[in-house]
């Protein structure tokens, strides 16, 4: 019973381990790109 | 609703009914006597590895399609593939090796379907290495698509291994000639654990497609605002 339960944690660990981090990049690029896309307009509108 | 959340949400649904056959519906496996539990780490150890093998293959075609069209498009799902191929071997690995202990009573055994699955999980590793240290991105979507033709020469050697090579690894259960088969509750219950895993694949193959291109569209308007004279950053 260790041992399945054991399995089934590290499976889940590592899933939600994988998707946390593609989600924190995919805020942190969203970010970015309001950020860079702020600069262009101003540049533009300067 | 947008097709991502349509697939985000079956696939947390199509998760919970895989979690409910592997622990409730399926039987509980009678020769192993005491230890039949353990058996239930098989629905996701085959499932992680049939998610790796079906990652592999989207590397080969999309590795060829990219020698062929030289598409940025296709570099990205490539390499992105890898990234997925390599998670989900790790998974294969970890209950492949809490399984084996219990049951044959050793973590792992130098054998050729474990060593032949480890060199593949070790090749796509090092893919993402690769991707790492070549710094020119055209030699570098070159290179991993010529490295990905190579990973996949690995996967029917995996697949065959228990079938040419007499293993520690149990015998196929499925297509595997006479005496092979499964209860049909458990043969439901993997039909059900690898669909899961499929729709989990696609979600996050997906996702992780859309980051890619994210970090793309961040370098060209970096390079837009260097052009214009403006420092970034």
């Amino acid at each position: 019973m260790t041992y399945l339960f054991a399995a089934y944690t590290a499976v889940w660990v590592v899933l939600f381990g994988y998707v946390f981090s593609i989600s924190r990049r995919q805020q942190k690029f969203h970010e970015e790109v309001a950020r860079l896309q702020e600069l262009i307009n101003s540049q533009k509108r300067s | 609703m947008k097709l991502i959340r349509v697939h985000a949400l079956s696939t947390f649904i199509a998760m919970l009914i895989a979690l409910y056959a592997i622990f409730i519906f399926a039987p509980t496996e009678r020769t192993m006597g005491f230890i039949g539990e353990v058996q239930r780490i098989f629905y996701f150890h085959v499932s992680s590895n049939w998610t790796t093998f079906l990652a592999t293959f989207f590397v080969f075609l999309c590795s060829i399609l990219f020698l062929l069209k030289e598409r940025r498009e296709w570099d990205i799902r490539a390499a992105t593939a890898a990234e997925l191929g390599a998670l989900f071997g790790t998974i294969g690995l970890i209950t492949g090796i809490l399984w084996a202990k219990p049951v044959w009573g050793i973590w792992w055994t130098w054998e050729a379907r474990l060593t032949s699955f480890f060199l593949l999980w070790l090749i796509l590793l090092g893919y993402q290495m690769l991707r790492r240290v070549v710094d020119s991105p055209a030699q570098r979507a070159k290179l991993s698509a010529v490295f990905g033709i190579l990973a996949a020469v690995d996967t029917p050697i995996v697949y065959m291994a228990n079938r040419w090579w007499r293993t520690q690894h149990p015998a196929p259960v499925i297509a595997g000639g006479a005496g092979s088969g499964l209860d049909a509750r458990m043969a439901l219950t993997l039909c059900i654990t690898l669909a899961a895993f499929t729709l989990l694949y696609f979600y996050l193959w997906r996702m992780r497609c859309e980051l890619e291109r994210a970090g793309d569209v961040i370098e060209t308007l970096q390079r837009q605002l260097q052009t214009q004279g403006m420092e970034v950053r």
